[in-house]
């Protein structure tokens, strides 16, 4: 049985990720990513204006097991960090698909095509 | 292919999820690493310790050959049933494993060592006994189970278990033992709390995980272990020490025995020719972040490095246990390099957290 959303993309580095309807990207981490960490105590997250690329390490997961990182699905510019996720981490273990991470305004809106759809996501996850 | 414990099946269908430690499948936690260092602290919880491996050592010679054996001093066990924490050195003075030994008489000792290093110890512990020509037989006890009932209702929901355990184990002191039945109670433990590490046949081993959860007993896997024994300043082999690091700088002197002159050990002479030239600290970061092992600390006496860290879920702080430069004191500042960036952090004693009490 999978819990992972059909409507959204994924990565192979268990990102998750939502086109809202201006365009702009809503990401975050997976069910299976925040099982495998285990309970989440500490999240670093990028500053809005950063500049990234893709697959570029951008961001820091910290469960009280080990400390992760989080990469950019796509290229293009971080326009928020949830601060409320850096306030309560564990928000990310209880509704991982509702306590996203930050926002990127892509520099090709196609980039999201590449992504991976749920299925193939739960392909590479259960590997 | 990992080993099993004899309870790897139960761990399997309570939905535990399992990781390989030391070359054993065993649980990581039932769910949150968190809620069950919380119930061991507050309530009961335990572990399977199956992994770590009995040895019992029987024979007229099993006193002379411990005494040379190890760097703790078997000789002040004198009440059947008590038990020594002990390093047991390489000839260079470092630490080949940790491990309790209990006095059952003067011919007959119950060791229990680490999973990691059990074919190692075991190998090590035969050579020596063949080259002194003790009169001692080592066996091997992996017909024993070992569960850890830890917290501080642990003892109550053990004996509500256990019919008929607490007759043997109510009057068992701290890092005392004693036989009921198959069954070997142990008031010993690697949380901080009080508690009975039960060492009991592998055919009880299911049943007797069952019966203390029927008591309360909360499943709890080795997440938790790590944080519980980090909070309680108890050090991991692997970590804390190896067979590189002499006990003097692992922070474990208190555990080396010179008092008999007269008594030789193996690594005594490296240790007489080395002394102690780090010392182990606590560590609270002061700025937000984790800390984890191997970070570098920078210090007014030099850098030092954090051996364990982890996030404290009592104290809801980032510690560690560090080697630092002799002369650094609890309450310095000093900055630990995570990630490229330098955090503050305040040396404290490597005790965190006791008996449900924050210590810092």
């Amino acid at each position: 049985m999978s819990n992972t959303p059909a409507e959204l993309r994924y990565t192979e580095s268990h990102e998750w990720v939502r086109t809202e309807s201006d365009g702009t990207l809503t990401i975050g981490i997976t069910d299976h990513a925040q099982q495998a960490l285990g309970d989440v105590v500490f999240l670093e997250l990028p500053e809005a204006g950063r500049v990234v690329d893709a697959k570029e390490s951008i961001a820091v997961i910290e469960s009280v097991k080990a400390a992760s990182d989080i990469y950019a699905p796509v290229a293009g510019e971080i326009i928020a960090a949830n601060q409320e996720a850096v306030d309560a981490p564990e928000a990310v273990n209880g509704d991982p698909y509702g306590a996203w991470l930050f926002k990127i305004k892509p520099a090709n809106a196609a980039d999201v095509d590449g992504l991976l759809s749920a299925e193939a996501y739960d392909a590479v996850a259960n590997g | 292919m990992p080993h099993h414990t004899p309870l790897h099946a139960t761990h399997v269908a309570a939905g535990a999820r399992m990781v390989d430690f030391a070359g054993w499948d065993m649980p990581v936690n039932y769910g949150s690493q968190i809620e069950e260092h919380h119930a061991v602290r507050r309530d009961a919880g335990m572990f399977d310790v199956s992994h770590m491996l009995a040895l019992d050592l029987a024979g007229a010679g099993s006193k002379a050959f411990l005494r040379g054996l190890i760097a703790n001093d078997v000789a002040k066990l004198a009440e059947p049933g008590k038990a020594l924490y002990s390093c047991m050195l390489n000839p260079e003075g470092g630490v080949i494993d940790d491990l309790i030994v209990y006095y059952l008489s003067d011919n007959a000792w119950r060791i229990v060592v680490n999973a990691g290093t059990a074919d190692k110890d075991v190998a090590w512990m035969q050579a020596r006994l063949a080259e002194g020509g003790f009169d001692a037989t080592l066996t091997v006890r992996r017909d024993l189970a070992m569960i850890a009932v830890q917290g501080p209702n642990a003892r109550a929901k053990t004996w509500a278990a256990l019919p008929g355990s607490e007759a043997a184990s109510a009057a068992l002191k701290p890092f005392q033992a004693a036989a009921w039945g198959d069954f070997f109670i142990a008031r010993t433990g690697y949380t901080g709390e009080d508690g009975f590490e039960l060492t009991l046949p592998v055919d009880q081993a299911t049943i007797t995980w069952s019966a203390l959860v029927a008591a309360g007993v909360k499943p709890c896997g080795l997440g938790a272990r790590d944080t519980l024994r980090l909070e309680a300043g108890m050090a991991l082999y692997g970590n804390d020490m190896d067979e590189t690091i002499s006990p003097l700088d692992a922070g474990l002197a208190w555990t080396v025995d010179f008092s008999d002159a007269a008594r030789d050990f193996v690594g005594k002479s490296a240790l007489l020719a080395r002394p102690a030239s780090r010392q182990v600290l606590g560590l609270v970061l002061e700025d937000k972040g984790v800390l984890r092992a191997h970070q570098a600390v920078f210090t007014a006496r030099g850098e030092g490095e954090t051996t364990s860290g982890t996030f404290s879920p009592t104290l809801e702080k980032a510690i560690a246990m560090a080697r630092l430069p002799l002369g650094v004191a609890p309450g310095d500042s000093v900055e630990v390099d995570i990630r490229g960036k330098r955090l503050k952090a305040r040396v404290v004693k490597a005790s965190f957290v006791r008996k449900g009490q924050a210590l810092i």
